[in-house]
């Protein structure tokens, strides 16, 4: 699909791509309302934010994305449980950074609502939940818990620019960031500005059902084409125990096979499957760390083993071998490449 | 900009009601696609809460903005069709054979299912329009519009494509658990600010009947605190939805 400002029966299909070295020159190009941009080349040159953000990002060691296709899969409660289980080590640095700029949970799940962010000569200071675990999200500048953030792309694109060249986060070991669901603004944005900073990978979750597969396909074409490595598959919410009979039934069924068949399908690692415990959305509501509260419980174990192979697969990373080009069309949409399909 | 309503594609569409929510995965497509079709095969003659034009069967159309995650043509058992081209624009997908629901989504204009769509606002906005403006909707008695979670693009374009057609209003669905109650407090701030009426909250998966024992239970906790201050914002009280069988 291409630039859809056409009308016309040639619509979606005459547009050159804005990448394109005839973007704004072409035929189809004629009373394109993007013609005059794209034809100034004005897109063409790169952000000076990327360069300033590598800059920023030589005392982060390891950066992991948290993404999904899908929403409420249990993204930004993933994210908040690996920054606690590595912060565990005392000597292990984390920084959790929650991008989904119109609806930032991490600030409730970490218990940190209501905190606000402090300037400092040296930039923002994240939030710290313990000495070696800080936290940003928009959550923070916030007023109030009833504020809506209603902004458009470039806005959002501005802010998430801030949160990576302009938060001191300080000699970190591991960066997670929490993504909102989708493979727009804020996924291109987090990728083009940590392009030349270079990303470990990033960790998908779904649920079983085919609906959220669907769309965990389309995130993990979305990482084929911007050469994002994919660290695995976490496969959430998969089976509930009753409480009152003790038997295991599926809230989400896998009739396609669920994460398993998907990631054979597709060969990606399945990190884990993690049953649903009513206590995740307990601890979650009220700031603390489920793997503390309820450390014998199936999902726990789960979680940790899922964490541990993150740990080990940041641990065998060699960025000097391993650094590829990372920086997708500069420019506007990703259009006439920027349909990518998983198989 | 003053709203005024102009002949156009959704000139004989006589309600349409927006799904929002703040929160991902609490069910909008799931209910967008269950309230059309009841919807479908509600109004009885003389039935003064449902007037329709044919008693017994209403007309119901189904526009899914959600550009990156579109799930409704799946859970319709439509997906692979072919959108086609009429004078007036495009001819929305029939789902039923009576022809009685009708879909717009941009799963239609996929080449691969499992293609991804990776853009940004500008060119989201752009389809948006045209799926208010450009699709030959024909008479309809009520339009849902299906939008992914947030408060962005999709959802300033789509009341922004929508106003001049007078929406009848919103309903926003949520979850039990604070999280997303939280989003959804956001979601009603913007309908506040937008000038969208929230017709009421729907609380989904409030409850899983076990399929062992036929228990309700609770897979997540409730936060009623959080419910109180989503009532005083919405001035109405949430319908509560439990889980009783498996989505799509």
């Amino acid at each position: 699909m291409t630039c859809t400002d056409h009308q016309g029966e040639n619509a979606l299909t005459d547009c050159p791509g804005t990448g394109s070295a005839q973007a704004g020159r072409g035929t189809a190009c004629q009373g394109c309302p993007n013609q005059r941009l794209c034809a100034s080349g004005a897109g063409e040159a790169p952000d000076p934010a990327i360069e300033e953000i590598k800059e920023k990002m030589k005392t982060v060691k390891h950066k992991i994305l948290v993404l999904s296709g899908k929403g409420g899969v249990g993204k930004s409660t993933f994210s908040a449980h690996l920054a606690h289980a590595l912060a565990e080590d005392e000597n292990t640095q984390v920084a959790l950074l929650d991008i989904d700029i119109c609806g930032p949970s991490i600030p409730k799940i970490m218990g940190l609502e209501g905190e606000q962010v402090h300037q400092s000569g040296s930039g923002w200071s994240p939030v710290f939940l313990e000495d070696n675990l800080g936290v940003m999200s928009v959550g923070f500048l916030l007023s109030s818990p009833d504020d809506a953030v209603i902004w458009r792309g470039p806005k959002k694109n501005g802010m998430i620019k801030q949160f990576l060249r302009d938060v001191d986060w300080g000699e970190v070991d591991y960066l997670i960031v929490d993504t909102p669901p989708g493979t727009s603004d804020e996924h291109l944005s987090v990728v083009q500005y940590l392009a030349a900073a270079h990303i470990d990978g990033a960790v998908i979750i779904t649920t079983p059902q085919e609906v959220s597969l669907q769309d965990v396909r389309k995130e993990i074409s979305f990482c084929h084409k911007v050469k994002l490595p994919i660290i695995g598959v976490v496969e959430n919410m998969s089976g509930f125990v009753c409480p009152k009979c003790k038997k295991e039934s599926q809230i989400f069924p896998p009739t396609t096979g669920g994460a398993e068949t998907m990631c054979q399908d597709l060969k990606i690692p399945l990190l884990g499957k993690v049953p649903l415990d009513p206590h995740i959305g307990k601890s979650c509501d009220e700031g603390r760390s489920f793997l503390v509260d309820t450390p014998d419980s199936p999902a726990t174990v789960a979680y940790r083993s899922i964490i541990q192979r993150i740990q080990e697969y940041c641990s065998l990373h060699r960025p000097e071998e391993e650094r590829t080009s990372l920086v997708p069309e500069t420019r506007g949409d990703m259009d006439a490449s920027s349909t990518a399909s998983a198989s | 900009m003053e709203a005024v309503a102009e002949p156009g594609n959704l000139a004989g569409v006589r309600h349409i009601i927006l799904i929002l929510s703040g929160k991902g995965g609490v069910g909008k497509s799931t209910i967008s696609t269950e309230l059309a079709l009841a919807l479908r095969h509600a109004g009885k003659k003389g039935d003064p809460y449902m007037p329709c034009r044919h008693p017994g069967s209403l007309q119901v159309g189904i526009l899914d903005v959600d550009l990156c995650g579109p799930s409704i043509p799946r859970m319709l058992q439509a997906q692979g069709r072919a959108v086609h081209q009429c004078d007036s624009g495009w001819v929305p997908v029939f789902v039923d054979q009576e022809q009685k629901v009708s879909l717009m989504s941009v799963g239609f204009l996929l080449e691969k299912p499992d293609e991804a769509v990776v853009w940004r606002g500008p060119k989201k906005n752009a389809l948006i329009k045209q799926f208010v403006s450009d699709v030959a909707w024909g008479q309809l008695d009520y339009l849902v519009v299906d939008t992914p979670p947030g408060t962005s693009d999709e959802h300033m374009a789509a009341v922004e494509a929508l106003r001049p057609y007078s929406p009848l209003g919103a309903i926003v669905v949520t979850t039990p658990q604070a999280v997303s109650v939280g989003d959804v407090r956001r979601e009603l701030t913007f309908c506040r600010k937008t000038g969208l009426r929230v017709i009421g909250i729907v609380e989904n998966m409030s409850g899983f009947v076990c399929p062992h024992c036929t228990a309700l239970c609770p897979w997540t906790p409730s936060s009623r605190g959080a419910w109180r201050r989503a009532e005083t914002l919405s001035k109405s009280s949430p319908t509560a939805l439990p889980f009783t069988h498996s989505p799509p």
